[in-house]
């Protein structure tokens, strides 16, 4: 592949995370490219920080008081001219608009307590789309975009935490994809999924591929070699090893990352 | 020790435990045999026709009603937002472990010192018990009760939940408001329910603050009927008649109070998902 051409739609630079209460940065010096409309997997043994990595990305620890962030994260502007430093944003409405931007998946399917529908529009009628029949056919596209439309057209109303975990894993994905978000951010979605729900939503993620950047943590090194086109190879907090998917798994340049693709560590 | 003297140590345990569980039993079945019995044989249907002073009970059923549901309506706002203050934005804080604990505190406060207190703010001051004082004190008593349960509840929804609101980009009002109250919303019904049921029965708070009529009245400023506090007046009078009414009045409110907590503990718990 020749993709030297493709734009990174985020670029990581220099960056440490520390959690509160910790002296020691759980991030060190991370610098990695996120590829536009291409996925990216970050995998490492437990602890390395694949997660940390993937949660600052949207800045969601943020949730939670007293996180440090160090560095820079540049995330390319809407009009694609340049880029922004989203450790720069502090006002809840920039954090908000990120996160917007920057939709995010979870190990754990997280319907909200209300209908199917309504956890699909609820993100869309908070961006001010009023109007029923526009919301409708964003709710039916981002429905279809995740693989789901079959399943649940003829029990929109029902409320969604009766919906199978696969299945409330893909409406997890349509309620992210209908805000159109530029970036998915995927923290193991598919570990807590039994492997026929697996399959379909590794399908789905290389599907959005067409539209929208992905960059997904996995404990999983085939599902890493199966759908990424980029990975990076984290340990104990650093970046060890960033390159094209094929090249990690065939021919890594570094000992660690040779060591734990073959099974030998983690 | 070898394994005869395991078996009998565990033997003789489980008979003790089972003893003083059976204790524990035969008393409440006590209490309830004596009300069913003396209380049914006290019902009549002018009780629920005839104010006291026509020997019916109709107004101090009515005036525990108002005082309940107007003490339930002005803990339940004030105690289900400091239990989402305290989850929600204080979590972790000094502050809030603070306030748990006083809430802890005051829930084992005992009653009659609540009682007093409001004696001394709300009818001291205005010169006789009236109905305010009543309901201050049973709010009084049912605050601490809604904290704890909001808090509780609060805290039983997955983190992941909240995080999938941020990570919408929703604002944190709304995600409290939309996702995490209403994914809540059963459990906090059902605390309410259980408070609620808790302050209907509550004498002492209402002795020296309500007191109690043997009038039908809507008005607040004015010693106001109470069924509990009545009990216990009628309890303690020399004449058979009003003996009666006592025990029917008991059974009464036993029996609600029971319907109360039955609702509370499992119909309610039916409809959850």
């Amino acid at each position: 592949m020749s993709e030297t051409s493709l734009r990174n739609m985020m670029k990581v630079r220099d960056f440490f995370f520390t959690y509160p209460n910790v002296d020691h940065p759980s991030l060190k010096n991370i610098n990695l490219d996120i590829k536009e409309k291409r996925i990216t997997a970050l995998i490492g043994p437990s602890g390395c920080g694949k997660s940390t990595l993937l949660r600052a990305l949207n800045r969601i620890h943020d949730l939670y008081p007293g996180c440090k962030y160090e560095g820079e994260i540049h995330l390319q502007r809407v009009e694609g001219d340049g880029y922004d430093d989203i450790l720069q944003w502090d006002t809840e409405t920039q954090l908000i608009k990120l996160r917007q931007r920057v939709g995010m998946i979870f190990q754990k399917p997280t319907p909200f307590p209300m209908t199917i529908y309504d956890n699909v529009a609820y993100g869309l009628k908070l961006q001010g789309i009023r109007n029923k029949s526009e919301l409708d056919d964003r709710v039916e596209q981002a429905f279809r975009d995740a693989a789901i439309w079959d399943e649940v057209k003829d029990r929109l109303n029902k409320d969604a935490r009766g919906l199978s975990g696969g299945q409330q894993q893909r409406l997890c994905i349509a309620r992210a994809v209908a805000l159109r978000p530029e970036v998915i951010l995927f923290d193991e979605p598919t570990s807590a999924l039994d492997p026929i729900s697996t399959v379909a939503i590794e399908e789905m993620i290389m599907e959005l591929r067409e539209h929208y950047t992905i960059a997904i943590v996995t404990h999983n090194m085939q599902q890493a070699a199966r759908i990424s086109d980029y990975t990076a190879f984290m340990y104990l907090g650093e970046l060890v090893e960033y390159d094209a998917t094929e090249t990690i798994f065939t021919n890594p340049s570094q000992k660690q990352t040779e060591d734990y693709i073959t099974g030998r560590f983690g | 020790m070898s394994r005869s003297s395991r078996l009998f140590v565990n033997k003789a345990f489980i008979a003790l435990s089972s003893v003083t569980a059976l204790l524990g039993l035969f008393f409440l079945g006590w209490i309830l045999f004596t009300l069913l019995s003396k209380g049914v044989q006290a019902l009549e249907w002018r009780i629920f026709t005839e104010d006291l002073v026509n020997g019916g009970l109709r107004n101090l059923m009515w005036g525990q009603f108002v005082l309940s549901v107007m003490a339930t309506l002005l803990a339940v706002p004030i105690g289900v937002l400091a239990g989402i203050y305290l989850q929600e934005y204080a979590n972790h804080t000094r502050f809030a472990n603070f306030v748990r604990e006083l809430s802890d505190v005051m829930m084992s406060a005992p009653s009659i010192v609540i009682g007093t207190f409001v004696y001394a703010i709300l009818v001291v001051p205005v010169g006789h018990t009236n109905g305010w004082a009543g309901i201050v004190a049973l709010a009084i008593l049912m605050l601490p009760i809604v904290v704890r349960t909001t808090d509780d509840m609060l805290s039983l929804i997955p983190r992941e939940l909240r995080e999938a609101g941020v990570a919408l980009g929703v604002p944190k009002y709304r995600i409290i408001l939309d996702i995490i109250v209403r994914a809540a919303k059963v459990g906090i019904m059902t605390g309410l329910l259980l408070a609620f049921a808790r302050i209907v029965g509550e004498t002492a708070p209402l002795l020296y603050t309500s007191g109690t009529s043997e009038y039908w009245t809507t008005n607040l400023n004015e010693t106001f009927p109470s069924l509990t506090v009545a009990i216990y007046n009628l309890a303690t009078m020399p004449e058979e008649k009003l003996v009666q009414l006592a025990w029917a009045g008991a059974f009464i409110l036993t029996v609600f109070v029971l319907l109360l907590n039955i609702v509370g503990r499992y119909v309610v718990r039916e409809k959850r998902m």
